[in-house]
């Protein structure tokens, strides 16, 4: 099935928090089939499990988060992919993605403190053979985060009850 | 002071929404099904115009017709989506809402005593705006096994001599009934046999979900006998812009816009800038939300069945209109009980008039999470309602 017209994966980006008792009903299928095309589609590699969208600039999160522009020297025969593969397994790496531009990997990292995140760049990451350079942005404030608006006041639902 | 009040204002009854509004409102943790609008807010896009509108100073008044830009915009749209031209200098007027149009409309068009048809259930406004323009409405019923689609021959039964305008308002509130292609050209044909102007209100026109939307001013003879009105409350979610629009022949949109002058002048200029971002760039938002909206439909006719209520599928809007015959109660004790019982509000169906008994209006604009949550409601309290009365109408 065309991945794009799977009503599960529609539903999963329109609102993400359905339980899969309501999707079957929103989707009008039986829940084992909503659990099927969830199966299937991890499968496919599209959909790659659940995480908790959370605002991490929070003080009491105790996280510090950087963004990491990196610089690497393509292999004859595999390009950036080996060395982006190996950057992408520390734990400290939520994210990483090749770019088109003046560098070619941007890494998102998590660490506890400061401390810890510019360890990870000055004795794991810059030291890796073949990074060529590292250029390292620290996280100060979200102002949306998976979708998720944070910090402005909360928005209140104020339509009528009953309206015409 | 009541001698005071004109006697076809003192004569109009209160919306039957009213008094049901003031209960609900006072409750707490009640999902409402009763609310005629989107639960989107206004896409960032078209709100961020209107900001920006307003940080560029402007604050002034508009052309009595609205910004030339803005009715280019519908112009092109309305061309685009329903196959009909308008001219953006003579034949568009940017009101405030569908319903100041209406109300221009019937004052421009009605005189004393001159009679207008329309379908019921239908808008709360329609029967007071005609009775506000000292013109007689003539409801024509539309029926549930007939999807509340018009028909030409109900028509034919209702018309009396002294018929001059024919209000149809398709996909419809509260029913969300349409009409195919067939249908409406046969309507189309009774308004040119009957030499009747049609004021078409196609506010719901973007929410259909299983035919395309055709306007009946694409019709042989129509276009010069109907006024198309529109807006951008439903498809574009910006019912607090208070935003609307009416095309139609120079003449008939040169009498509106005499009345439009002295009452209203102009539409709010922030509203007229935002309805051209929305225009321009909407379609995308537009798409979105009807994807939901059709989703949420199925869900709710396929769960209000399974609980026992019969309803058709709506072919628009974003209402199901099943009927609670099946409980034993009337729908205003249906609608009562199930708020008390259940803490769910639907509006009773005559609310929209005397043939929506019977009846009551769900509407599903709301999150996935509140119908699933409003239908296991529902299905509880049908399964358990005994009858207990309402509040007497006053």
């Amino acid at each position: 099935m065309d991945a794009l017209m799977n009503p599960v994966l529609k539903l999963l980006i329109e609102g993400g928090h359905l339980t899969t008792a309501q999707m079957a009903q929103v989707a009008g299928i039986p829940e084992a089939e909503v659990a099927g095309h969830l199966e299937q589609l991890k499968k496919d590699g599209v959909f790659l499990g659940w995480r908790p969208v959370l605002d991490l600039s929070r003080e009491s999160a105790a996280a510090v988060r950087a963004v990491i522009e990196v610089k690497i020297t393509p292999e004859r025969g595999g390009g950036f992919n080996r060395l982006a593969d190996r950057l992408s397994r520390f734990d400290e790496v939520e994210s990483c993605y090749l770019m088109s531009g003046s560098y070619d990997l941007l890494i998102f990292v998590t660490g506890p403190s400061l401390q810890k995140v510019a360890g990870f760049v000055s004795e794991k990451l810059s030291t890796l053979e073949g990074v060529l350079s590292t250029s390292t942005h620290f996280m100060l404030r979200s102002y949306k985060e998976g979708s998720f608006l944070i910090g402005g006041p909360a928005q209140e639902v104020d339509r009528l009850k009953v309206s015409p | 002071m009541k001698r005071f009040i004109a006697r076809h204002v003192a004569s109009l009854p209160k919306s039957g929404i009213r008094d049901f509004f003031e209960i609900v409102s006072k409750m707490k943790d009640v999902i409402s099904l009763g609310i005629g609008e989107p639960d989107f807010d206004t896409p960032w896009h078209i709100r961020e115009s209107a900001i920006y509108a307003l940080e560029k100073g402007k604050t002034h008044y508009t052309s009595n017709l609205g910004l030339l830009e803005l009715r280019r915009a519908i112009s092109e749209y309305v061309e685009q989506h329903y196959a009909v031209t308008y001219r953006p200098d003579d034949e568009i007027l940017v009101t405030v809402g569908v319903s100041e149009a209406i109300d221009l409309a019937l004052r421009a068009l009605i005189n004393p005593g001159d009679k207008v048809l329309y379908h019921q259930p239908c808008y709360v406004s329609y029967h007071p705006s005609v009775a506000l323009a000292h013109g007689v409405g003539i409801a024509v019923p539309t029926r549930a096994d007939d999807g509340f689609a018009l028909n030409a021959a109900d028509l034919q039964r209702a018309w009396q001599p002294g018929c001059k305008v024919l209000m149809i308002n398709l996909p419809c509130n509260p029913t969300g009934g349409t009409c195919d292609r067939a249908r409406l050209a046969e309507i189309a044909r009774f308004a040119v046999e009957k030499d009747l102007i049609v004021l078409s209100d196609e506010i719901y026109s973007e929410l259909v979900y299983d035919h395309a939307h055709t306007s009946i001013t694409a019709f042989p003879g129509m276009r010069e006998r109907t006024i198309f009105l529109h807006g951008f409350s439903k498809a574009f979610a910006m019912t607090g812009f208070r935003i609307g629009y009416a095309c139609g022949p120079a003449e008939l949109i040169d009498a509106m816009m005499k009345v439009h002058q002295y009452s209203m002048l102009c539409a709010p200029i922030l509203s007229q800038e935002a309805a051209i971002e929305a225009l321009r760039h909407g379609a995308d938002g537009v798409k979105t939300m009807r994807d939901q909206y059709h989703r949420r439909r199925d869900l709710v006719v396929s769960r209000l069945n399974a609980a026992g209520l019969a309803c058709r599928p709506p072919g628009g809007a974003f209402y199901v209109f099943p009927s609670v015959a099946s409980t034993g109660l009337g729908e205003r004790d249906f609608a009562y009980g199930l708020l008390e019982a259940q803490k769910v509000a639907v509006v009773p169906g005559t609310a929209f008039g005397e043939n929506g008994r019977g009846f009551v209006r769900a509407s599903f604009a709301t999150g996935y999470d509140q119908l699933v949550e409003a239908c296991d409601r529902i299905e509880r309290f049908v399964n358990t309602a005994t009858p207990c009365s309402a509040p007497s109408s006053s």
